[in-house]
């Protein structure tokens, strides 16, 4: 243990997998996301990410980017469900 | 200090996270919310002093941390005692130069209600009164949750708590919630705001505000509590925004001796909407309901008489 028990490195509570907490799974429908971040900004955990993903919908849309969500740590709260304006997350049981 | 918002949209919040996930806190519990875009404002170089608390104990597990910048956490009495020794500490470093006097350094008290209203008012109050340039950021779920939810001085007038029980005696709180943003504001502080996270741009430009301010600031942000206050996790956001939208919040900043209410309310809601959705409310009457409606009406009064304009607009449904 280093003197002081100071945590040596920053961040390190990431290696803390708190997915298995979650009874419930949001779902992003890709193609009726409006990337408006809503999600991404109200997330506590943080688990929503942003990635340089390109996405065409089936209406032909082209997006630069993507909303993805982390399900090693996703609680499984549903503050992004409740916050999305298009209504583009499903909140689907999870049964293990 | 006014001028145009730093944050407009939701495109100009950074992408940058210094907040890592893994983190104990319960599901759906928005100071995780609150901290993340804290740090997103505030940046790498930033020392953050913590309170005891939820968010002490939770992100901070041995060996564990979510923290990417440099964090202390000294008692629950003296964050502001703690963060004016870290102040003070860097201007003495510059002064000797073993620090480059042009950094700019972020120093950040993060409290509860607890820590801040009851135990640790005496020393954000030195803190004020010696001008030490820390924002103090105050995240408010009107109890202390951390221990199993016992009363705080920012409980609400009939909340229940586990110390303030509803039965035959007692129905819930029955003092007043301590208006800690206006005693804070009596010290002559440069900057002090109210916000929550619903209104995250106007939160953040706060934080900004409060950091860019020379001298103390203080930041009170409103945080509903997925566990004390008894709602489901998923409408924590949408319980501080009924909180906006009935009027039982206002989100206000006094800008050195500047007063203004940033997030104005055109059709003000009755408050039965935001109290029905919590189950700390639960055992209201309808006359108890309307009680906190009158008040709620004449803190309205008092504010828009204060601006000197509706702010807040009449009561609608």
């Amino acid at each position: 243990m280093p003197a002081g028990a100071v945590i040596m490195e920053p961040g390190n509570s990431a290696e803390r997998f708190t997915g298995d907490w979650r009874t419930f799974k949001p779902v992003i429908n890709q193609d009726k996301c409006t990337r408006c971040l809503r999600c991404w900004v109200f997330c506590p955990e943080p688990a929503i990410s942003i990635v340089d993903r390109q996405y065409t919908s089936s209406s032909g849309r082209a997006w630069k980017n993507s909303v993805e969500i982390n399900y090693d740590y996703c609680k499984g709260c549903g503050i992004c469900v409740e916050e999305c304006e298009p209504k583009a997350i499903d909140f689907i049981e999870e049964v293990k | 200090m006014s001028g145009k918002p730093f944050f407009r949209t939701i495109f100009d919040v950074p992408h940058e996270e210094y907040f890592s996930p893994g983190h104990g806190l319960c599901a759906g519990c928005t100071a995780g919310t609150i901290a993340k875009l804290l740090l997103k404002v505030a940046g790498p170089n930033t020392i953050v002093v913590n309170a005891t608390g939820c968010v002490e104990v939770s992100t901070t597990t041995y060996p564990y941390t979510s923290w990417n910048v440099p964090w202390l956490h000294v008692a629950f009495e003296n964050t502001a005692a703690a963060a004016s020794g870290v102040e003070s500490a860097i201007i003495a470093l510059k002064k000797k130069g073993i620090m480059d006097p042009s950094t700019k350094v972020n120093v950040i008290a993060l409290a509860g209600d607890g820590g801040t209203y009851d135990i640790g008012l005496q020393a954000l109050s030195g803190m004020l009164e010696r001008g030490h340039r820390v924002m103090y950021v105050l995240y408010d779920n009107e109890a202390y949750m951390n221990t199993g939810i016992q009363r705080s001085g920012s409980t609400p007038e009939f909340a229940w708590t586990t110390t303030t029980p509803v039965g035959s005696q007692w129905k819930g709180k029955m003092q007043q919630k301590k208006p800690i943003a206006e005693i804070v504001s009596a010290h002559g502080t440069p900057y002090v705001a109210t916000s929550n996270p619903n209104n995250f741009t106007d939160m953040m430009n706060k934080f900004k505000k409060g950091l860019e301010t020379e001298g103390p600031s203080f930041v009170h942000v409103l945080q509903p509590c997925t566990t004390g206050w008894k709602f489901d996790p998923r409408y924590g956001i949408e319980i501080s925004r009924l909180a906006t939208e009935t009027a039982m919040w206002i989100n206000w900043e006094n800008d050195h001796g500047e007063f203004r209410v940033t997030v104005t309310v055109p059709r003000r809601r009755h408050v039965r909407n935001y109290l029905r959705m919590q189950g700390r409310f639960s055992h209201l009457t309808e006359q108890e309901v309307n009680e906190i409606q009158d008040s709620v009406n004449k803190k309205v009064e008092n504010i828009n008489r204060l601006v000197g304009k509706t702010v807040i607009g009449p009561l609608v449904e």
